[in-house]
């Protein structure tokens, strides 16, 4: 049977193996937050995983990404290491950002990932920079910064895209709109009906897609990347998406609709929509997918009981690294 | 060596020196040119005062302007220095940091200390800052505190020409984010600058003036006004040390302690508001670890608990004058 | 009447000198004064020193006060002879005009710049009749280590203060500096200023850098004055010469400094920030490393002169302070047949700490 995706096998399995071990991550979180057994707050991405993987699966290393405060779906589908992130939001010394940064923070620059971010909207600026200068420098990357629908009223987001557009930037604003900004409906919090509207006032083309389904969200993305790639400037793209679970984890939900949740683990489940997808085109079967999951439920084990083995950080670390001299 | 240059020119020579060293480095601001996409001359303004003057026929693709968006381009110039550039930007007014506060102290201060040790921003915030220029409360302000509190940022204010081109060009070749702050009223002090390239270190106050009764500490616009108080003092027999902090994050405490230690008398001089300031800061170090020292007690000279005024009448008491710096260091002297 | 009458005034030591206090006089009024003799200290942000008398006469009025600060050139004392009536002095005192202290005067630059083929280079110079005198400085040294010396000099020959590469406002970018970039740099400065000829006096590396001058161009130079010169014996003092290259702040650079002279309280605040702002200097660093790496490392010294230099059928002179912690007096005695004078009182920075013995000394020479 020809395959009708735009990706060959590999790449299906590895678009299937990001959003899969996201997933979990989140999922395992979900639970062990709930225990007691992670200090702080987490935001989780779950539910959301088809958009930041649809997007970065169009890039490399020396591409830029600007997180969110729910930052762990964008570091895993950028090639952070998982096994470091789950120390890092165990607040151990092993972790990505030493303990010293937890969920909200964690960064891999080497991985082109800028960080996730506790500011809402702060991340379109430092992206404008990256594609900057991957100008000034001249090579080909881009500067990608997601935002929710609550922190595309940011100033600091306004103002980027102005900034992007006068400067022709290879930047690219992803709008993750789940509907919520915290507990605050986007029918609320937005006066514009659509993003699209917003980009045209910018100078730059909009793009929506159904965030919940990966090849729309893959295909638009690589429109637009090869666009900023190839000189053509800033895009924003509106990924229309579901939170499956709430603003923070102990968020009650009580501003949802009765059977919200429900209905959209059930119908609207971006991971379930990608297997039906590929096994009913006879590209890959339920068996490859399985073991996928596996894999990734072993990785997840491994990463939490080598997190909680892990280190604390000392003392002395608790000044350092505040300046590279000083 | 000896050649005399203003502060305003050493800015640029500063600037265009490294430039020319290094192509990553790059200028970012408001009308750093001027007149970009209108009709008449490029390079039309070089700054609103005319300091980057001539840098764009020189450094074309290094000097950009910006639109009237300090939160966009200073958080485009942080995240650049993330990625392999070493950005100027330059916020004319220091007062215009409100707008863009967050990039700089929840983004490029903090950086390194949440990515765990990994990051490294090396951007240099440019502004003008102080008060004599008839400016009003919103473009005349000092706010050094602001940025002193904030682990993760340096802080400089230059006290003159020499000092701002060796500062000016350590801030861009330090890997950290600087905040680098320029009197407006000492721009056409001048002094003999090197026309080499030469870097000041971070961290070490200069001596202005060297003296046995009584320690000023002090950094901008008031260190001439120290040096004028400590003038009329040696004529009434009192003999004043000026230190000029230079960089107030990092910050000299060894030498402040030191000349404490010899004069045993501290005025502290400070241009900005007097709550939680640098004199209140450099006061409580030395209380707390020189206070055997003190043969009277600390006396602070800044402006008052108020917003900077207008009308030159209320300016000039707003502003530490010698007559101001010199009464309290009589005061010191048990006078 | 009044061409009888001759002023004392307040010297300017180097280019930024505006103004000094006169600290004391050494001799009182009535005194019979000879040119040379000391009479009085004068202290400046940058050092302090002696002046001596630049003509005699008899000291009619002591004008500067012990203790007050005066502008460079501002009437300091009267000399005249008991002939000369005092209300002529004290018209004479009414009439002199105080120069005032200018910030942003406008004057005639007191260096120069050469364009030579080892790069830029700056000097300094005096006009004069005769064979002209080339003024070398040493390791980290510049043309105003000569302050106290080239105005002296000057009343006797041309005279020029050079910076050698690497140093002061000569070019500081140089492809493995060594002795050879040194000597080349004198010779292709003699060439730009058409000296033939020239009475070479070099101070420590400076020294060195004149004998091997005289060496390698013999007919190029009419004398030399060594003053604590290296390249005569093995030994220098690596404390001072490592800690010179790597002292990075104030507090390390001063207690290095205090091993040039004998009266360690002439190491000024202003000397060490004027040493810093060289050091801070592009290029300057590595400079420095590389030099004593070629010439000084490890606490001896690489290239001896003193062989060479006694074949020579040329007059030279060695002078040293007798407390040199730098490079050991002993090594005074080296070279055959030099004329050796060992100056009490003073270290290694001699022609500042004793100017008038050594000016006295190289215009003897010529």
């Amino acid at each position: 049977m020809s395959n009708p995706f735009p990706l060959e096998k590999d790449g299906l399995l590895e678009a299937y193996r990001r959003m899969k071990t996201i997933r979990e991550f989140e999922e395992r979180l979900h639970v062990d937050f709930g225990r007691g057994d992670i200090p702080g707050f987490v935001h989780l991405y779950a539910g959301e995983e088809a958009a930041g993987v649809g997007i970065m699966m169009h890039l490399q290393d020396h591409d830029r990404i600007a997180s969110t405060h729910r930052g762990h779906g964008h570091c895993i589908a950028k090639g952070v290491d998982v096994k470091g992130m789950m120390a890092e939001i165990y607040g151990k010394a092993t972790g990505s950002c030493a303990g010293k940064g937890g969920s909200m923070h964690i960064a891999d620059l080497s991985k082109g990932m800028m960080g996730a971010n506790g500011i809402l909207g702060a991340g379109a600026p430092l992206v404008c920079g990256a594609a900057l200068a991957a100008q000034k420098l001249g090579h080909d990357g881009v500067g990608i910064t997601f935002f929710g629908d609550g922190a595309s009223n940011q100033g600091t987001v306004l103002e980027s895209m102005n900034l992007a557009a006068i400067w022709n930037l290879p930047a690219i604003f992803v709008v993750e709109n789940n509907g919520y900004a915290e507990s605050t409906s986007v029918d609320y919090a937005v006066a514009s009906d659509s993003y699209v509207d917003r980009a045209t006032g910018f100078g730059m083309p909009g793009i929506t897609v159904d965030g919940t389904d990966f090849f729309a969200v893959y295909e638009a993305a690589g429109e637009v990347v090869k666009r900023a790639r190839e000189g053509g400037g800033p895009t924003l793209l509106e990924c229309k998406m579901i939170r499956f679970f709430g603003h923070f984890e102990g968020d009650a939900q009580t501003y949802r609709a009765p059977g919200e949740n429900e209905d959209n683990r059930k119908n609207r489940d971006c991971l379930k929509i990608f297997r039906a997808k590929v096994t009913e085109a006879g590209v890959l079967n339920d068996a490859e997918l399985d073991a996928i999951d596996a894999e990734v439920m072993t990785l997840i084990e491994d990463a939490v009981a080598e997190a909680k083995a892990a280190p604390l950080p000392t003392p002395a670390d608790l000044t350092t690294d505040v300046y590279v001299s000083y | 060596m000896a050649r005399t240059l203003s502060m305003k020119d050493a800015i640029n020579e500063a600037l265009d020196q490294e430039m020319t060293r290094d192509p990553t480095v790059i200028m970012m601001g408001e009308d750093i040119v001027g007149g970009a996409g209108a009709a008449g001359e490029d390079d039309a303004w070089g700054g609103v005062l005319g300091v980057s003057k001539g840098l764009y026929h020189k450094h074309p693709k290094q000097m950009i302007d910006t639109p009237l968006s300090e939160s966009a381009y200073v958080g485009a110039a942080i995240g650049a220095a993330t990625c392999g550039l070493r950005p100027v930007a330059e916020l004319m007014f220091i007062d215009f940091m409100g707008v863009c506060l967050d990039q700089i102290y929840n983004q490029a201060a903090k950086f390194r200390y949440m990515f765990g040790g990994k990051a490294e921003t090396p951007v240099v915030i440019r502004a003008m800052c102080g008060a004599g220029f008839r400016a009003a409360a919103q473009h005349s302000q000092m706010l050094t505190p602001i940025f002193t509190h904030i682990p993760g940022l340096k802080v400089v204010c230059p006290s003159n020409a020499y000092d701002t081109k060796g500062l000016l060009i350590q801030a861009i070749r330090d890997n950290d984010p600087v905040i680098f702050l320029e009197h407006k009223n000492l721009y056409a002090s001048e002094c003999d600058v090197p026309e080499e390239p030469y870097a000041i270190p971070f961290g070490e106050a200069s001596i202005a003036r060297e003296g046995s009764d009584v320690t000023i500490v002090t950094y901008g616009l008031m260190v001439p006004n120290s040096l004028a108080a400590a003038e009329t003092l040696k004529k009434e027999g009192i003999d004043v040390e000026v230190i000029d902090l230079r960089t107030l994050s990092p910050i000299d405490m060894d030498t402040v302690i030191e000349s404490v230690e010899n004069t045993g008398r501290l005025v502290c001089v400070d241009e900005a508001n007097p709550r939680c300031s640098i004199a209140t800061d450099i006061s409580a170090n030395v209380a707390q670890d020189a206070f055997g020292a003190l043969k009277a007690p600390i006396e602070m000279v800044t402006a008052p608990h108020s917003p900077v005024p207008f009308s030159p009448a209320l300016e000039d008491l707003y502003i530490p004058s010698p007559d101001r710096i010199a009464a309290a260091v009589r005061k010191t002297m048990g006078a | 009447m009044s061409d009888l009458i001759t002023p004392i005034l307040m010297p300017k030591w180097g280019l930024s000198m505006r103004e000094g206090t006169l600290a004391a006089w050494h001799v009182e009024e009535g005194t019979e004064i000879k040119p040379g003799d000391e009479i009085m200290d004068v202290e400046t942000d940058k050092i302090a020193n002696v002046v001596e008398a630049a003509d005699g006469g008899l000291l009619r009025r002591c004008v500067g006060i012990a203790g007050e600060i005066y502008p460079v050139q501002a009437l300091l004392g009267v000399l005249a002879p008991a002939s000369v009536s005092d209300s002529e002095i004290d018209a004479y005192i009414g009439a002199f005009e105080m120069p005032v202290i200018e910030e942003d005067e406008d004057e005639a630059p007191t260096h120069e710049i050469a364009e030579l083929g080892v790069g830029r280079i700056r000097y300094a110079s005096r006009d004069g009749d005769g064979t002209p005198v080339i003024l070398i400085h040493g390791f980290g040294g510049d043309s105003d280590n000569w302050l106290f010396n080239i105005d002296a000099i000057a009343a006797d020959a041309p005279v020029y203060a050079l910076d050698l590469p690497g140093h002061g406002g000569s070019v500081k970018s140089i492809d493995n500096p060594g002795l050879g970039t040194m000597v080349e740099a004198v010779i292709q400065l003699m060439d730009h200023l058409l000296i033939d000829k020239a009475h070479l006096v070099g101070h420590s590396m400076g020294g060195l850098v004149s004998g091997q001058t005289a060496i390698d161009h013999g007919g190029r130079v009419a004398s030399l004055t060594l003053i604590c010169s290296a390249g005569l014996g093995n030994e220098i003092n690596s404390d001072y010469i490592d800690g010179f290259v790597s002292a990075a702040n104030r507090k390390e650079l001063k207690p290095t400094l205090k091993h040039l002279f004998a009266d360690q309280s002439l190491v000024s605040r202003s000397m060490v920030d004027d040493l810093l702002k060289y050091k801070r200097l592009d290029g300057v660093q590595a400079f420095l490393d590389t030099l004593r790496g070629n010439l000084f490392s490890d606490g001896k010294q690489a290239v001896g002169i003193a062989d060479g230099l006694s074949s020579l059928d040329l007059p030279i002179q060695v002078v040293w302070g007798e407390a040199d912690a730098v490079i050991p007096n002993s090594h005074a005695a080296a070279i055959t047949g030099a004329k050796v004078t060992v100056v009490a009182d003073a270290g290694h920075m001699v022609m500042m700490e004793n100017a008038s013995r050594v000016n006295e000394l190289i215009k003897e020479q010529l």
